[in-house]
């Protein structure tokens, strides 16, 4: 491997790795503040890939730009979500909280192959496969258009949640959730919130990668378990490290696949997860809460 | 103020409270004490709706708590300081304070409650950019308590706030709490430290496995011969 292949590899990785750290950070702050994990954000994340899919197929919404629409409507959805049905389960014992939330995956992903059937579906627009090139290096113009919202998005998030009241108070939930509840603060109304954050960071990721990836109603799975190696990887709960997470694995898939080969991609992926977890359990940033 | 009529509680089939009457007025110190596991912080636990009695009633200036959430008795007005401090340990002193302000009414008040507090912990003030989870146990508590203040408290919960400190600490915590109350706050004391707590309170309580077994004034439950032989040693 040269070394301008390995920088290519490097940077594709660390774009795509953007949005695995979305992903990571909407599990990482609705496990933060519930203790549930969510089983269904790789299915919430596809409802956000055919949401951008038909604003662009029917309305001619540019994927990048629907992303205003996306994230209102999908914080909307997670809301609901949230207050219908794991608003029941908080506190309960774990297993209650895997069957609900891989159940509602379950219906969400067959309710997408009822109404859009079980087709691929691909979103081209004039960028899909455009490129831009700094040297001998290639670089994907829709993953690096990506990139940039991932950034901005993530600035934005953690500068809610470290500057204003309401986002210290679903840090202040997260962290003990009684001494919450003894500051006068809504707990469930803050869950509430984290949910809608999470499904919209999920609903996001889905947007913005839908330019470059196949749509098809059980592609949510394989982002699921995604989002929780990323989280695990980075220690449950912490943002940073779910940032840090998705990078990491990003990097990793793209490395691996061009260094070995791309079957071999998440062999890799999950040697390093292993990895890391052997020698520090708690993920890499761990005893840091939001 | 405060009005516990006939409260009854239970963590599943044991019984933990039975039968407690207990009243506070405005401007008072009163304070319950008791063995460890005699239900002292579950019936704080209680006024604060963290747990659902079985029966009985609570009221506060006579609306009925019975049917309220933990942050809505927090918006009345009554402010829990809970043992073992539960300081939020990833935020900073001054951000930890600024949660203590979360609800509407105490907002405008924040800057000004802030210097407040730091005036009573001048400590607080050496480490408002210290995250609460590195510092010590006594200024975790008086953090605990500046926490609690930034809420403008009209009745000021404070369970077992001297536990675990050096006896020095023991003493400035008791001196701040008598500041707070000529201050205008309304002070209901748990505690474990019978002798401090008598001394400085109004009026006290004995709780002895759940049941209220005594009832009078600080001064004299201090000369009681039960309390002395039971608490005090002598």
């Amino acid at each position: 491997m040269t070394l301008s292949v390995f920088l290519q590899s490097l940077i594709s990785g660390i774009l795509i790795g953007g949005v695995y750290a979305l992903i990571g950070i909407g599990l990482t702050i609705i496990f933060g503040v519930m203790r549930v994990i969510n089983f269904a954000h790789g299915d919430i994340m596809m409802v956000g890939m055919y949401l951008t899919f038909y604003l662009f197929t029917l309305f001619h919404v540019d994927p990048f730009v629907s992303i205003v629409i996306t994230i209102p409507l999908m914080f909307l959805f997670g809301a609901f979500l949230q207050k219908v049905f794991i608003n029941r389960i908080i506190g309960t014992l774990p297993q209650n909280q895997i069957l609900l939330t891989i159940g509602l995956g379950l219906i969400i992903s067959n309710s997408a192959m009822l109404a859009f059937t079980s087709d691929y579906k691909i979103l081209t627009t004039s960028y899909s496969s455009g490129s831009f090139k700094l040297g001998e290096i290639s670089i994907s113009q829709p993953l690096t258009a990506s990139f940039i919202i991932t950034v901005v998005i993530t600035a934005i998030l953690y500068w809610f949640l470290m500057k204003t009241d309401t986002g210290q108070a679903i840090r202040a939930t997260a962290q003990d959730r009684e001494a919450a509840q003894l500051m006068g603060i809504n707990v469930s109304r803050m869950s509430m919130l984290a949910f809608g954050i999470g499904a919209a960071m999920a609903g996001t990721a889905g947007a913005l990668i839908s330019p470059t990836y196949y749509i098809f109603p059980q592609v949510g799975s394989a982002f699921t378990l995604k989002a929780f190696v990323i989280t695990v990887l980075g220690g449950m709960g912490s943002i940073v490290g779910a940032t840090l997470g998705g990078i990491i694995i990003g990097i990793v898939e793209s490395v691996g696949a061009v260094a070995i080969s791309s079957d071999w991609k998440d062999v890799l992926v999950f040697a390093i997860f292993l990895l890391v977890l052997l020698v520090k359990p708690s993920g890499l940033l761990g005893r840091s809460r939001m | 103020m405060l009005k516990i009529d006939r409260l009854n509680f239970s963590y599943g089939d044991l019984k933990v409270l039975w039968d407690i009457d207990l009243e506070v007025h405005q401007g008072e110190i009163v304070t319950v004490v008791g063995a460890n596991g005699a239900g002292k912080s579950t019936t704080l636990k209680n006024v604060s709706r963290l747990v659902t009695w079985s029966s009985g009633t609570i009221t506060f200036n006579g609306t009925d708590l019975g049917k309220l959430e933990p942050h809505e008795v927090v918006g009345m007005g009554i402010v829990q300081v809970p043992e073992g401090r539960k300081i939020f340990p990833e935020m900073t002193v001054l951000e930890n304070l600024r949660m203590g302000s979360f609800i509407r009414s105490a907002r405008p008040d924040r800057e000004a409650n802030i210097d407040r507090v730091f005036a009573l912990f001048p400590r607080l003030k050496e480490r408002e950019k210290q995250l609460g989870g590195t510092m010590s146990g006594g200024e975790q508590q008086m953090l605990a308590i500046a926490r609690g203040l930034m809420a403008n408290p009209k009745l000021l919960l404070l369970d077992e706030p001297s536990l675990g400190l050096s006896p020095l600490l023991v003493k400035f915590i008791f001196d701040i709490i008598q500041e707070i109350n000529r201050q205008g706050v309304t002070v209901l004391l748990v505690e474990q430290n019978v002798y401090q707590s008598l001394r400085i309170a109004h009026r006290a309580y004995v709780l002895e496995t759940g049941r209220v077994v005594l009832t009078g004034g600080g001064e004299e439950l201090l000369n009681n011969e039960h309390v002395k032989k039971a608490f005090l040693g002598m």
